[in-house]
């Protein structure tokens, strides 16, 4: 370590050494949870996949479901998911994670499954396998980060990309006459009769980070009513290949993204009488 | 008790799948092969509780069959030329991963769509890789209906033994025709969970990772090396082959599959006319029987190779052989089967200079 | 008369310097410091000491680097001043 800084710190220790500290193991509200690894995120600073990846970690630990949970990791930049989420995963080929899954909980329907797969991959290469994984209404979770580009690959057009948004590959705006229109999969999938549970949310701000992971919660504890496919968009940034600091890239997810997919339930489980 | 039946190709496959105990089966119809989907929706959940999917495309069975076979279970699908084709991605991930699974092919004539009579016209892309990076599948080429039903046990016995996909090589022809076939009796289904399966994490293990993917370029060759070695210990272990004849063979052919039966007549017609002709049938197509034909080319005067293809496995052979002694071609192709007296004339004509 | 009292531990090694958390924190509590750790972040330390222990900077932060402390203290107050340390020199101190 910096040996200036060790000096500093242990000038600062001394400091504050006669004073009573809060920060005791009883005192805890918040710390990182188990189910994820110490490995140190490899997401650029500010990227809304680090909250996602804590959140599925949240529920996992809080749900004790770390022995039961399989999950299914994409291409795209949560490619190496595996390496955070202290759980059995595997990593699927491009826009196939959806097939992946439904091949793993047919054979292990007891198992909660789940994909994680950015809109690259779920929207545009794998929206064969998405809808028809939905039209099934396979039991399994699919968590579906949308910041409308490719950020693996360096910032081409997504097939969520938003009208005039410029990308690498729409250097002119997405002109939608030529591009076409951002695809709204949760739109889409919320039609499918196979489909249980499909929400919209977002990472950006603390109230909707606790709102996010009520319906990650949801989306895990449903697969036991065996009732059909949960879907759950995460309406995120990519602050690297928009071009913006991560705060100005949340206004922008605030401004932009938000109004275009608006974030709430687009179905929810019928409520049981009893 | 001796159990026969008289059964199509495809329906001693599939009934063989339900007997060896398998587990899921994922497919996607296609012409010659439907029946085998067909089969087992209609039998196989009732009988063993095997799940039977039958998936949007072929690439989605490939990938349901990657995700299934990571759980260290027995998994199968089965598809004809131009779904295998769709197919050969995930079959990269599937091997690059070591999963074990059954995959088969019934070939139809290519290439494109081509037509739906039988072809061997796959045997490149099933043994020198098919898709992308340095893989191989350890294939099985079965000549008969009854070898259709047994080489499906022996396919899943290699395919955990080695943590390999096991390809079944067949054609439209095979999987359409009816023989007797003595059925095996039913395996039980797989209870013992695979050390490296992700079927949930216990605490006191790592977690299980199933991947293809590594970064670093050392990693990545050293997964290389690993595969490698383990072909090399398949090719130590799994050759198989028939003789039939070759003992004072003066002229060899070989041929695989439905082929290899019509070159066993082809050199009964031969010898009516006093001429000796062998029949090396390879069994595995990976691992090949480099060796065994190299020893025959030995004892031979020439060697035609017949094949429903432009030529494909005689390059092998002609590796096999290494120029000791002359191999000549024959093949049909686009779905037509050749005739014994036809392949008895190009042997005539192209080695034996008329003699006959 | 009872008073929360809250207090956060970042790890700074972990940060990556992207002040989510300040702008997620109502209290004004964070700043950015003038170092860095060793991946090269300008890492964030906490410059109030009047943190509630609300949990909002924990919540959005990407790398999951803060832990949140909260205690409702009835006796006289003993606010922790500790700031810029990491979760390991905490435990030391406490021992
Ligand atoms: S490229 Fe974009 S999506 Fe990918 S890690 Fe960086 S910020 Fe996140
Ligand atoms: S817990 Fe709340 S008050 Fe304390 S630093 Fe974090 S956001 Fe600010
Ligand atoms: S949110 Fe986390 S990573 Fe970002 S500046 Fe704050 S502590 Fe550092």
């Amino acid at each position: 370590m910096n040996e200036k800084r060790m000096i500093e710190e242990d000038q600062h220790f001394e400091d504050v050494i006669a004073e009573e500290s809060i920060c005791i193991q009883e005192n805890i509200v918040y710390e990182k949870p188990d189910t994820l690894t110490d490995t140190p995120f490899h997401y650029c600073p500010g990227c809304g996949h680090g909250v996602a990846h804590r959140l599925i970690a949240e529920v996992i630990s809080e749900l004790n479901i770390q022995e039961e949970t399989i999950g299914v990791a994409p291409v795209g930049c949560a490619v190496f998911a595996y390496n955070y989420l202290n759980i059995d995963m595997t990593e699927a080929a491009h826009g196939r994670a959806s097939a992946v899954a439904t091949g793993i909980k047919r054979v292990l329907p007891e198992k909660y499954v789940f994909t994680y797969q950015g809109d690259g991959d779920l929207a545009a290469i794998g929206t064969a396998e998405t809808l028809h994984t939905c039209n099934r209404g396979e039991n399994v979770l699919i968590i579906f980060i949308n910041n409308a580009t490719y950020g693996m690959t360096g910032g081409q057009m997504a097939p969520t990309t938003l009208p005039n948004m410029k990308s690498t590959t729409s250097p002119f705006g997405r002109d939608i006459a030529t591009m076409g229109h951002p695809l709204k999969m949760t739109d889409l999938v919320a039609q499918l009769p196979g489909t249980y549970y499909v929400t919209r949310q977002a990472v950006h701000k603390p109230g909707n980070v606790r709102k996010a992971k009520k319906a990650i919660m949801n989306g895990f504890k449903y697969q036991k009513e065996n009732k059909g496919t949960c879907f759950i968009e995460i309406v995120s940034n990519c602050p690297s290949n928009w071009k913006m600091t991560p705060r100005e890239s949340n206004k922008w997810l605030e401004e932009n993204m938000i109004p275009y997919y608006p974030l709430g339930d687009l179905k929810i489980p019928n409520v049981k009488e009893n | 008790m001796k159990e026969l039946r008289l059964m199509k190709g495809n329906e001693a496959l599939a009934e063989a799948a339900i007997r060896s105990g398998c587990d899921a089966y994922f497919g996607y119809p296609i012409t010659p092969q439907s029946e085998v989907l067909e089969y087992l929706s209609k039998e196989a959940n009732v009988r063993t509780g095997m799940v039977i999917l039958q998936a949007e495309s072929e690439v989605a069975s490939i990938n349901m069959v990657y995700g299934a076979a990571g759980t260290g279970k027995r998994i199968m699908t089965s598809s004809s030329s131009p779904g295998i084709s769709l197919m050969q991605e995930g079959i990269s991930y599937i091997a690059c991963a070591e999963l074990p699974c059954l995959l088969v092919n019934v070939n139809r004539g290519g290439p494109g769509l081509g037509t739906i009579q039988p072809s061997q016209g796959d045997y490149f892309q099933s043994v020198k890789g098919g898709g992308h990076g340095d893989y191989k599948l350890i294939v099985l080429a079965p000549s008969t209906v009854q070898e259709m039903s047994d080489f499906v046990k022996l396919s899943f016995e290699l395919a955990f033994k080695y943590n390999n996909p096991v390809m079944i090589l067949t054609d439209g022809a095979l999987g359409q025709m009816m023989e007797k076939v003595e059925l095996f009796e039913q395996q039980e289904r797989k209870t013992n969970i695979e050390p490296w399966a992700t079927v949930g994490k216990p605490k006191d293990r790592e977690r299980n990772i199933i991947t293809s993917l590594h970064i670093q370029p050392d990693k990545m060759e050293e997964i290389n090396l690993k595969l490698q070695a383990k072909y090399r210990e398949i090719e130590k272990n799994e050759i198989r082959f028939e003789e039939t004849n070759c003992e004072d063979a003066e002229y060899l052919i070989v041929a695989y599959g439905l082929v290899a039966r019509i070159c066993v007549k082809a050199a009964q017609l031969a010898a009516d006319k006093g001429l000796k002709v062998g029949v090396l049938r390879p069994i595995s197509l990976f691992p090949f029987p480099y060796e065994k034909i190299n020893e025959l080319a030995g004892k031979v005067n020439g060697i035609l190779d017949v094949e429903m293809n432009a030529g494909q496995m005689v390059e092998d052979v002609r590796l096999a052989v290494n120029g000791k002694v002359p191999v000549e071609f024959y093949g049909r192709m686009g779905g037509v089967v050749p005739t014994p007296e036809e392949i008895l004339e190009n042997l005539e004509k192209k080695l034996a200079g008329g003699k006959a | 008369m009872a008073k929360v009292k809250g207090d956060i531990v970042i790890d700074i090694e972990k940060c990556k310097g992207c002040e989510l958390c300040i702008e997620a924190c109502p209290q004004e509590s964070l700043e950015t410091s003038r170092q860095v750790n060793q991946k090269g972040y300008l890492y964030i330390v906490k410059i109030e000491d009047n943190c509630t222990g609300c949990v909002n900077c924990a919540l959005v932060c990407p790398e999951g680097a803060i832990t949140v402390y909260r205690k409702v203290d009835k006796k006289k107050e003993h606010v922790a001043k500790i700031t810029n340390v990491t979760k390991d020199i905490n435990i030391t101190v406490n021992e």
